[in-house]
């Protein structure tokens, strides 16, 4: 028995899919699902490329076991905006120049969102910790910190 | 090759899982050390047992002055729980320091203290709370403190192909008491490191009642400077006392030069200085609750 059947909740919707016993969830997301927004840096926890959110809180995808997830509600870059109307954090991050090459920007717009779902009105040490677990060579972090304080104003504007 | 993923509901289940299985059954958490260890041939498991989804091993409590936290609470749950954070400072601190913060919301407490690593945050402020591990074989329930747990340079006593520790308990510390958390590291976030030391104290009016000082990495395990310890004791709480006593813990310390974690020398230089810092907010703290 090498197979078993996943069950839970991506993105919002009930989803089922067969794994490996060995899968990790990054790997069911991009090979399966053919979800390829969360990328697979290091493979190895330290790089924060692949964070997704499960049950809440940022976790890095390499390093959960896909049965893990049983049951869990998982959200990845894919699920917070559409092309047509796109998540404040993601409008925010163009604007702010946070982006550069890119490959860190899922990960770390998934950990600002997890830092922000439960608080709107970070200070800097707040949105420092949220994103100290994803590693970025481009931009040096200051525009990212900015894109997300951004976000957070126009989210609470937005209520 | 991994044959199956278990997740059992109770306790009894995972240990039956274990049983069956003759050391070929594993327990996993929250598998961010233990993945690592398989993938790279350290360790080997035929059958996972995830423990996370057992209700009763999640939970921090606090009853009749003990605080106990289940083996699969998250090095995030400890750091943001209000129990350890007003009893126990010094763990709510080292647990705040380890890995990433995905890590730490994944990894356990008590997978850190099992991986055994010399330096493991949380096991070094286990140390110096004096903590106990209660440990589930099929047969038997047995107690451990937590420094017993090290079997040597990422060897821990426990067989997780045979036992469950479920959980880790201490005294929740009174308000004569105090403790803090130092740690020597190359950066703010993502460090492993280069020292840590744990310390807890306990106060009588100006007097040390008793200290337990705890550092690493400096040995194959967390290591007690007693000698340190033993200058406290029933002495008065002055800064030169302080002073001599964080000087006295590079007696029992053995730093090896590391790439990674610095020089022996540098390690042997800044020891004393995280000592007398940590030393000095738990006093601080001591008082303070007065």
């Amino acid at each position: 028995m090498s197979v078993k059947t996943l069950s839970f909740i991506l993105n919002g919707e009930n989803t089922v899919v067969e794994v490996a016993l060995s899968d990790m969830l990054v790997d069911v997301l991009r090979e399966k699902l053919l979800l390829t927004g969360t990328k697979k840096g290091c493979g190895k926890g330290e790089c924060g490329a692949c964070t997704v959110i499960m049950n809440g809180e940022a976790v890095n995808s390499c390093m959960v076991p896909a049965l893990k997830a049983e049951g869990a509600i998982v959200e990845t870059i894919e699920g917070i905006g559409r092309p047509d109307k796109l998540h404040p954090l993601q409008e925010s991050f163009m604007d702010q120049g946070a982006i550069q090459c890119g490959f860190c920007t899922p990960g770390m717009i998934m950990s600002a969102k997890a830092l922000l779902d439960k608080n709107l009105t970070p200070n800097r040490e707040d949105i420092r910790e949220a994103v100290s677990g994803n590693i970025c060579r481009c931009t040096g972090y200051v525009k990212i910190e900015k894109a997300v304080s951004v976000a957070a104003k126009q989210i609470r504007e937005n209520q | 090759m991994l044959q199956d993923y278990l997740v059992p509901k109770t306790i009894d289940q995972a240990l039956s899982h274990l049983q069956n299985n003759n050391g070929k059954a594993r327990i996993i958490a929250g598998g961010t050390d233990l993945l690592l260890d398989l993938k790279e041939g350290k360790k080997e498991a035929g059958i996972l047992v995830d423990i996370t989804r057992i209700p009763g091993l999640k939970v921090i409590t606090m009853e009749n002055g003990v605080v106990r936290i289940g083996s699969a609470a998250t090095h995030n749950q400890v750091a943001k729980s209000d129990i350890i954070r007003e009893k126990a400072l010094v763990l709510a601190q080292a647990a705040r320091s380890v890995g990433s913060l995905q890590i730490r919301n994944s990894g356990t407490v008590v997978g850190n203290v099992l991986n055994a690593q010399p330096a493991a945050d949380t096991a070094v402020a286990l140390t110096a709370l004096g903590a106990v591990a209660e440990i589930l074989s099929p047969a038997k329930k047995e107690y451990l403190p937590v420094e017993e747990l090290y079997a040597g340079l990422g060897k821990s006593t426990l067989d997780s192909t045979s036992q469950l520790l479920t959980m880790v308990q201490f005294p929740a510390l009174l308000k004569n008491q105090g403790s803090a958390f130092e740690r020597l590291e190359q950066r703010k976030a993502l460090a492993l490191p280069m020292l840590n030391v744990a310390v807890v104290v306990s106060l009588s009016g100006e007097q040390f009642e008793w200290a337990r000082i705890v550092m690493a990495p400096v040995g194959t395990k967390p290591v007690r400077a007693t000698e340190s310890e033993a200058i406290l004791k029933g002495a008065r709480a002055t800064s030169e006392l302080i002073e001599k006593a964080a000087g006295a813990a590079i007696a029992q310390a053995n730093p090896r030069d590391s790439a990674l974690r610095g020089s022996r020398e540098y390690r042997l230089e800044v020891l004393p200085v995280l000592v007398k810092r940590a030393l000095e907010s738990a006093v601080a703290q001591a008082k303070g609750n007065f």
